[in-house]
């Protein structure tokens, strides 16, 4: 095996062993399942239990009839019972709460009041006050004597649902959507800003432990400090790849495996409530159940706005996105790892990487805040340039994928990446070759200058 | 046969001249002592040896080849900086370092048993380096260094850090591995083990050569034909005795015996002085007073030091 394999080799190994990257291997898919589980679990579970709800009027019978019961709620109007006895059996009589109107509700919003033992959901809440405030809207227009009011409304009555599409040169059509966009450009250069900073501080510190163990010298009588440096780098590049392999493989078993349990349980209920749950906000729902002719079309509705959005994830460009996602990191990552690594050659300890770390952390912490721009304009001068500068591209040009970026811009950035660290790897070799060997005082910026321009095999 | 030789090595660092045409030669298997107070340039020659960092100018010939980057699997180095993961295992450490020496992964581990049966050291072979004391560490350090059969082996301050017993097993092992074939160089300050040890050395003093060549030489040069004599008798018989060709240095009574110091003059030869001497008294020993290397190394620095201060008065002498 060469030398520079043998490097790989070893610091492959003994991270990959490590308890802290096991651990962190495996936990961290338990927690983006998590994120990702627990809200399915937490709406498909919502509403199993069946609410009644008493709804008593002081006066008159305005309401009768006019409060629809959904699958999970049931309003029953009580014409003539006591609220005072009520009050104190309607848990027996299998009510979960009461509800009074008083007849100034017209005029006075909170005249209306929902009793109950337990804080009612927000659900419940908006469901009843939507429900009222349009039946009170119904009949305070009634009051105009409009002739055909209901027809009227029935015929206002209006829904809007932006559908957003894009169209290439070729005059290619594609649905688009914009909340998936987003969500994919935040969290993929948020990935890309953090894995960097993770991995380049890993590189930083495996290079001080071997000077601070002072056995640098040892293996560069072996191999040459470039080699020594490079398998160091691309060593635990392939930890990196390794951890964000295994996160997502292991996340989507996790998901797959407990939201198959779920789906396998509500099956009878609905083969679609999956897809609904994940993707349809909770409020959705109920503002559709409004409509009192929508009971039959609701299903029908909610499958077609879950096939929206499942059409919108199909219609991403995944391979477009993993694959530059690991270009992207990998370029990003291999310049910045190789200026840690001068860093690290450069000091004695690792509280003395301040000074040093600041003119690398500046770059990115600036693609990072160029990248939230860019979610609000993808097309801004800014995120250009931005994604074609190879400091910030990796973060920003995954921040500014998801919207579409033209093919050439992509190719110039990643070729401007490489061609950088190569650069950037050709002066952290010469910093590092002459810093591993120096020890005691932290050196000055004109001494590493120096370092550039020393004689070395 | 000079194995290795380096010819007017020249190497400066930012703000100092760190070798200044420093030339050795080191004949094959011998051990060559590299002296000089701290801050000489041992260790940026050394280096330079190792090809750890480029000579600014000069010429290094090995095996009667200009010097290459394939020359260094056949040299071991223990730099005086040294140190292993102290989180890795003691055998997988001493196996990759092996195999960065060259060795096949089989080779490695087929030496590595020997020299850990050797040094009695077996069961260390899956303890992390940290539950090692340093003289443990000290001996995985050397088995490392010297498991490829370096034909040449460089030591810097190898006796630092270790403990007597391992001092000596440490100079056991060079002398051994001299017998085998090996040429060795070392730097240290330890005057005492370059007189056990060294066949020839180099002095260097503020990155220039002082003294160079084969031990026995250099104190013979630097030995003011002084003896030796203790006998029984009276010391003016002695000085009655005086000629030309020798003369007393000091003289002090023990016991009751004399021991004189006396100084040959005038081409004088040890025999003309036994000859006077022997009316004198009994004599009981006559002995050659040669310099150790320790009054050499001092004698020489600060005689350069004298001279650099004269040559610059008011300028302080850099490193």
């Amino acid at each position: 095996m060469n030398k520079t394999g043998l490097i790989i080799r070893r610091e492959y190994l003994t991270r990959v062993r490590k308890k802290s990257f096991i651990i962190l291997t495996l936990l961290t898919p338990l927690f983006m399942a998590a994120m990702i589980v627990i809200p399915v679990l937490v709406m498909s579970s919502k509403g199993q239990e069946v609410k009644r709800i008493a709804v008593i009027e002081k006066q008159g019978h305005f309401f009768k009839g006019k409060i629809h019961s959904t699958k999970y709620l049931k309003f029953s109007y009580l014409d003539n019972a006591n609220l005072d006895s009520l009050k104190r059996h309607f848990d027996e009589l299998g009510y979960y709460g009461i509800l009074v109107i008083s007849p100034k509700i017209g005029t006075f919003p909170s005249a209306v009041q929902l009793i109950s033992h337990k804080q009612p959901p927000l659900e419940v809440v908006t469901y009843i006050s939507d429900a009222l405030e349009k039946e009170i809207e119904r009949q305070k227009l009634l009051a105009y004597n409009i002739k055909d009011l209901d027809k009227i409304l029935k015929s206002v009555e209006t829904k809007i649902n932006l559908q957003t599409i894009t169209i290439n040169a070729s005059g290619q059509e594609k649905e688009t959507n914009t909340g998936i966009a987003m969500a994919l450009a935040y969290i993929s250069g948020l990935l890309i800003y953090m894995l960097t900073f993770m991995f380049g501080a890993m590189v930083m510190r495996g290079v001080i432990e071997e000077k601070t163990n002072r056995i640098v010298e040892v293996l560069i009588s072996s191999v040459r400090p470039f080699q020594l440096m490079m398998g160091k780098i691309i060593g635990i590049a392939l930890v990196g790849l390794t951890q964000f392999l295994l996160w997502i493989i292991l996340t989507l078993i996790l998901v797959l495996a407990t939201t198959g349990v779920v789906m396998h349980k509500k099956s009878s209920n609905s083969s679609m409530q999956l897809p609904k749950d994940l993707f349809s906000a909770g409020t959705e729902q109920i503002i559709q159940q409004q409509n009192p002719t929508a009971t039959k079309t609701i299903s029908m509705e909610d499958l077609s706005q879950a096939q929206k959005m499942l059409d919108a994830l199909k219609a991403v460009n995944w391979g477009l996105i993993v694959g530059s996602f690991i270009i992207f990191f990998l370029g990003g990552y291999l310049l910045y790892a190789s200026l840690f690594a001068a860093v690290g050659a450069a000091v004695d300890s690792e509280t003395d990487t301040q000074q040093f770390m600041l003119p690398i952390t500046i770059p990115l912490i600036l693609a990072l805040f160029i990248a939230m721009g860019t979610f609000q304009n993808p097309e801004s001068q800014l995120a250009l340039w931005g994604s074609l500068i190879p400091f910030t591209s990796p973060v920003v040009m995954m921040a500014r994928l998801p919207f579409g970026v033209p093919a050439w811009q992509l190719v110039v950035s990643i070729i401007l990446l490489f061609l950088t660290f190569i650069g950037t790897a050709w002066i952290a070799a010469r910093i590092y070759r002459t810093g591993i060997l120096m020890y005691g005082k932290k050196p000055t910026w004109k001494e590493m200058w120096k370092w550039l321009k020393y004689k070395n095999f | 046969m000079i194995l290795f030789q380096a010819e007017n090595i020249v190497k400066n660092y930012s703000n100092h001249r760190a070798l200044d045409k420093v030339t050795i030669k080191v004949p094959q298997k011998s051990i060559y002592g590299l002296l000089g107070p701290n801050g000489a340039g041992k260790t940026t020659l050394i280096r330079i040896i190792n090809q750890i960092t480029a000579p600014d100018a000069g010429t290094l010939t090995y095996m009667k080849k200009p010097m290459q980057r394939e020359d260094i699997y056949s040299i071991g180095y223990l730099p005086e900086e040294r140190g292993l993961y102290k989180k890795m295992k003691v055998g997988e450490q001493a196996l990759y370092l092996a195999q960065l020496k060259g060795l096949s992964r089989h080779d490695a581990i087929t030496q590595l048993k020997q020299w850990f049966e050797k040094f009695e050291i077996g069961s260390w072979w899956n303890k992390k380096v940290e539950e090692l004391s340093k003289g443990m560490q000290q001996k995985v350090q050397f088995i490392v260094t010297v498991i490829h059969k370096p034909k040449l082996l460089i030591f810097d301050e190898p006796f630092t850090g270790f403990d007597p017993i391992n001092t000596r097993q440490l100079k056991e092992e060079i002398l051994s591995l001299r017998k085998k074939g090996a040429t060795i160089i070392f730097s240290t300050h330890d005057m005492g083990s370059v007189e056990e040890l060294c066949d020839h050395i180099t002095l260097i003093n503020e990155s220039r050569t002082l003294l160079e060549g084969p031990i026995d030489e250099i104190r013979e040069k630097y030995s003011e034909n002084e003896f030796e004599l203790r006998f029984e008798g009276e010391i003016n018989l002695l000085t009655a005795t005086l000629n030309s060709r020798f003369r007393i240095l000091e003289h002090k009574k023990e016991n009751n015996y004399s021991i004189v110091r006396i100084q040959l003059t005038n081409n004088g030869t040890p025999n003309d002085a036994l000859y006077s001497l022997l009316d004198a008294g009994k004599i009981l020993s006559f002995n050659k007073i040669t310099p150790n290397m320790n009054d050499i190394f001092i004698k020489v620095v600060s005689e350069y030091r004298e001279k650099r201060k004269s040559e610059n008065p008011g300028k302080k002498i850099k490193k």
